[in-house]
């Protein structure tokens, strides 16, 4: 990609004794507590837990919209204050303009820092063309297809260089097929660009295609209960997603996650409760199951 | 280039997906002969076959609102309403095109165009901004809508007496009339629509380098466009009905004063033809709107 020159190996995040609440009217709530967190430079990190654990609320404030209540934020030494260029975004909303064509919106990073119509009209059209959009440059979002537009925000947030790419549950709203392809163009891309990538999802085996390593979450107030490695090889291929050794990593992950759901759903932890969602950790550590 | 290859590969081993996302096919006809003028005429009237539909009872029934009203001046009907005195489609027709060589007439037309566009065109030029602004920062808000809340009910008409005291000329204080009807709608919408703008847009432009200036001009102003075309809208249609109630009790010229002055002097057609005036004009300045907003905002386009 002669848009992006290769830089030397950045984009180390850092989150170190992160705790982040907010006030209601019967106190301050809890949202992430005593969390530490790394993503080291050109990592792929996923973040995964159940649903409202506050693995999104992380993310953002990396992003920087969100400032912590204790602990710190930085990326490569520098402590993150308020959002940047320098960390791509990609939601799950696909978030394009909706009054700015695909390549405008491709383009705009590169306008807020003020590059010639001409030169980013150019970089926006090369970097189109690699993600097989060139054909639909000058529709607006609303033509396209989920896949499609996810790709679009993809490509914009990549487009001014970011030193890491951040993206929240960017695949959640896609269906079950285009879900498995954009997964593929991200591991490729990824695999092609050597950029450190924190990655929020609920879908565990997306986690495990995608990452080097994982960071499982609590139930609210979230913090990180466990940390795994992914050893699969790379390039990483779909037909991996049956391997022995994935699925391994798989119902490890499955029952880290299973048993704080519970908890996040309110349920009690009993070994009869256990039993039928659990069959695997019984008696068992996680070490053990792995 | 080598990661095209790398996207293109992983775009080749899910053919049929990839497909489906492709969007429309560019040639969807296999190479035949050109299909015949009758096949082709055919094949419009299908797919325009709703539009023609709408356009013929539209027509229709324009035309028997024309008959009934024919019938029930001709036969002078008195049934709750007296048709007595109400003219004619033909004689309303007779005094329209005598209207056409009158120079006094158009110049009724032209003076109330004016007075839209000069008032409608100052309560956009401030109420737009105005509503941006609001919409953007919380003390401005705060200052002004109290205030904007109050005098919002008022209608323009009950402004009358109060417009004639604060401005030097009969055409100044038509015009502010003209201007406070038509400003608060576009106000409110402009509000309202920059009350509606997605937050995960503007996070999304802060995270590609946008400070506040570009995240305004590039997220909000666009975001709440649709709204503002609604305001204008709105105040357009507030704009006429103001201009003709001011015209009526203190004009001297423009379409309002014409249709008033033609009941005084007992011309009963030339009411007719000032109301159907005003409907035209009406409809005309609400259509250059819709047009203008559809250039604005092609991404809206239908």
């Amino acid at each position: 990609m002669s848009e992006i020159p290769a830089k030397p190996p950045q984009g180390h995040i850092e989150v170190r004794n992160f705790s982040l609440s907010y006030d209601s009217i019967e106190g301050p709530v809890q949202a992430v507590a005593d969390t530490q967190i790394h993503v080291k430079p050109g990592e792929f990190v996923s973040i995964v837990g159940p649903s409202g654990c506050g693995k999104s609320t992380l993310l953002n404030a990396v992003a920087g919209f969100l400032k912590p209540t204790t602990g710190l934020v930085s990326v490569d030494g520098e402590r993150v204050n308020g959002p940047s260029a320098e960390r791509g975004m990609v939601f799950q909303q696909y978030s394009l303009f909706p009054w700015k064509t695909v390549r405008e919106n491709v383009e705009f990073g590169l306008k807020m820092r003020g590059m010639p119509r001409s030169q980013r009209e150019r970089a926006a059209r090369t970097l189109l063309g690699l993600a097989g959009l060139e054909a639909f440059e000058k529709h607006y979002p609303e033509k396209l297809s989920g896949g499609m537009k996810q790709r679009v925000g993809i490509v914009r947030a990549l487009a001014t260089g970011p030193k890491v790419l951040l993206l929240d549950e960017p695949f959640g709203a896609l269906d079950a097929q285009t879900r498995v392809i954009m997964q593929q163009i991200l591991t490729n891309m990824w695999q092609r660009l050597k950029i450190s990538v924190l990655f929020v999802t609920h879908d565990i085996d997306e986690a495990i295609f995608l990452s080097d390593r994982v960071y499982c979450m609590t139930a609210r107030p979230g913090s990180i209960k466990a940390e795994i490695p992914i050893p699969l090889e790379r390039p990483r291929q779909q037909a991996m997603m049956m391997s022995s050794e994935f699925l391994a990593l798989r119902r490890g992950l499955m029952s880290l996650i299973r048993e704080e759901s519970i908890k996040a759903m309110g349920g009690e932890i009993t070994d009869l409760g256990m039993q039928g969602l659990n069959i695997e950790l019984q008696g068992h550590s996680l070490a053990d199951v792995i | 280039m080598s990661s095209n290859a790398i996207l293109r590969h992983s775009e080749d081993s899910m053919p049929a997906t990839t497909l489906a996302e492709a969007g429309p096919l560019p040639a969807t006809t296999p190479p035949t002969t050109p299909p015949s003028f009758g096949t082709l005429a055919l094949r419009w009237y299908r797919l325009n076959r709703g539009g023609l539909r709408a356009t013929a009872i539209g027509i229709i029934s324009l035309l028997a609102f024309l008959l009934a009203w024919h019938l029930l001046t001709t036969y002078r009907v008195v049934f709750f309403v007296r048709f007595t005195n109400v003219p004619s489609p033909l004689a309303v027709y007779a005094s329209f095109t005598k209207a056409m060589h009158d120079p006094k007439f158009l110049m009724h037309i032209v003076l109330s165009c004016r007075r839209i566009l000069v008032g409608f065109s100052l309560a956009a030029i401030i109420g737009v901004p105005l509503g941006l602004i609001m919409g953007r920062f919380k003390l401005v808000h705060e200052i002004v809508f109290p205030v904007a809340e109050v005098l919002r009910p008022i209608p323009a008409i009950a402004w009358v007496p109060m417009a004639i005291m604060l401005w030097p000329t009969n055409e100044q204080s038509i015009v502010f009339i003209t201007f406070l009807g038509s400003f608060f709608p576009i106000l409110i919408n402009t509000l309202h629509g920059m009350s509606l703008v997605d937050p995960v847009l503007v996070r999304a432009a802060q995270c590609l380098g946008a400070r506040e200036r570009s995240i305004f001009r590039e997220v909000y102003f666009p975001a709440s466009l649709p709204h503002i075309f609604t305001g204008l809208t709105v105040g357009m249609g507030v704009a006429w009905v103001s201009l003709i109630a001011a015209e009526m009790i203190s004009g001297q010229y423009g379409i309002g004063y014409f249709t008033w002055e033609a009941y005084s002097l007992v011309q009963y057609a030339d009411i007719a033809l000032g109301m159907i005036a005003i409907g035209v004009l009406g409809l005309g300045s609400s259509v250059l709107i819709r047009g203008a907003g559809q250039l604005v905002m092609p991404w809206s386009a239908r």
